[in-house]
């Protein structure tokens, strides 16, 4: 008879067989080396990428097709400031008291590829508390979730293009990659460009994370000029005295919108 | 310089992770259209690796025109109403890969053109999102005469094309790797 785990799978101790943190640096460096190779065909974000495991039966092997974009791709949704609640900026504001962690503010401007501000635009936030546990019911990490915390928040962009919102620091985490894989702190960003061939899923880390090397996720981009955008900057003088301290992370969406066709005189 | 003269180098992509659904979640997400109103479909099918399996933590994201071959202009898919159609939908596959979408079947923007659902695919080890289409079946002449699906053979074209059930709903499978891989698209 076969022995019953008394853990979940993904909760056993890691067997011999999983890569260590060497294995997976060296797969990094390797494919790093690759992508290089291709130069500016390469995209900025590898979706084949080995070392992050998850990755392997999840990525197209097919080289994408160029399609010529249709007006449906050429825009976007459209939203508005009564899509969102003033309070979803805030996620320090959910709950009866507050959260744990380094209270901080995060803002920055949403952009096209021609600096243009994206007005009206949904960015969509979310992240771990400031033990580094996620509320998801598939999150195991044995760090204590925060009864004051729950780590989502929405912004609709003003006519400048801003957004700007108040949350904690998160922690890093341990995620079962490898043996002994943590993330880097991050927050995930979703946001909604004017074209819906614009729309961006990212991750917004903090400057000098020692854990930058290590990690397959954010390695999955392998330029570093590329990944240097997605660390935002401290900023010193926009902290709010005795309140919270300051980050400013700006995103650019990349692709046309349906306005580029109209400037260069073609059909949209 | 006028700002519309500046290439900016675009923020890079990012896996969506495993932990989404408590900050993309919203009430009737999939419901671009109230299942109760006039000529509303189903949209729905299965997300799969390259071994066939289930994706259960995908989330897929259609934009499509209206009934009437309309770009939706109405803000509200955060706030549904049941009344605006904003276009806009957002689904999570579950534990069988399964997505599914309340919507009505856009019509062509174009006069001639084929119509179909603009497809955004993210998932937990999936590094950045991936963009198809999902072409409504019917109109033999509209397919075959659109650009993208001619430049694609038959086999291909079958893994951007919707298939009708009896009762009128719209059923497409979207397989990230191997055999009938679908085709993703750059512009």
């Amino acid at each position: 008879m076969a022995t019953v785990p008394t853990v979940a799978p993904e909760r056993a101790p890691a067997p011999d067989t999983v890569p260590t943190q060497a294995d997976m640096s060296a797969a990094i460096a390797r494919r790093h080396r690759e992508l290089a190779a291709l130069g500016d065909s390469a995209p900025a974000t590898a979706v084949d990428f080995a070392p992050y495991r998850s990755s392997l039966l999840r990525h197209p092997t097919k080289n994408p097709r160029l399609a010529d974009p249709e007006a449906v791709e050429l825009h976007s949704p459209a939203f508005g400031e009564h899509d969102v609640a003033g309070v979803e900026a805030d996620l320090t504001a959910h709950h009866t008291g507050e959260p744990q962690g380094e209270r901080m503010t995060v803002t920055g401007t949403l952009m096209d590829g021609r600096g243009r501000p994206l007005r009206s635009q949904l960015v969509e936030v979310w992240q771990a508390n400031a033990s580094g546990r996620y509320v998801h019911q598939r999150d195991r990490h044995a760090a204590p979730l925060d009864p004051h915390f729950t780590g989502a928040g929405r912004i609709i962009t003003d006519d400048q293009g801003r957004y700007s919102f108040t949350t904690i620091k998160p922690g890093a985490y341990p995620w079962r990659n490898h043996a002994n894989a943590w993330r880097p702190a991050h927050i995930h960003f979703s946001v909604f460009g004017r074209a819906f061939l614009q729309r961006l899923v990212t991750q917004m880390y903090f400057p000098g994370d020692p854990m930058f090397p290590l990690d397959p996720i954010y390695n999955s981009i392998h330029r570093q000029a590329d990944r240097d955008r997605l660390v935002a900057a401290y900023d010193h003088d926009a902290n709010v005295p005795e309140f919270s301290i300051a980050y400013r992370f700006d995103i650019v969406v990349d692709g046309p919108d349906a306005t580029w066709f109209e400037r260069d005189g073609e059909p949209a | 310089m006028s700002a519309s003269d500046v290439s900016l180098a675009p923020t890079p992509h990012q896996t969506v992770g495993p932990f989404f659904a408590f900050g993309l979640e919203y009430p009737d997400m999939h419901q671009v259209a109230h299942p109760h109103s006039d000529g509303a479909i189903t949209l729905s099918g299965r997300l799969l690796d390259g071994a066939g399996a289930p994706v259960p933590d995908g989330v897929i994201e259609i934009f499509s025109a209206t009934a009437g071959g309309e770009i939706p202009r109405e803000r509200g898919s955060l706030r549904r109403d049941g009344l605006r159609f904003t276009g806009f939908g957002r689904a999570f596959t579950d534990d069988d890969g399964r997505y599914l979408f309340w919507t009505t079947e856009p019509a062509p923007t174009a006069a001639g053109g084929a119509a179909f659902f603009a497809v955004g695919v993210f998932a937990r080890g999936l590094s950045a999102r991936l963009a198809t289409r999902i072409y409504v079946p019917g109109d033999a002449d509209a397919l075959a005469s659109d650009p993208l699906l001619a430049s694609l053979d038959q086999d291909e074209a079958a893994t951007l094309t919707a298939v009708r059930t009896a009762e009128g709903h719209l059923v497409h499978d979207i397989r990230l790797q191997g055999e009938r891989e679908t085709v993703f698209l750059v512009f």
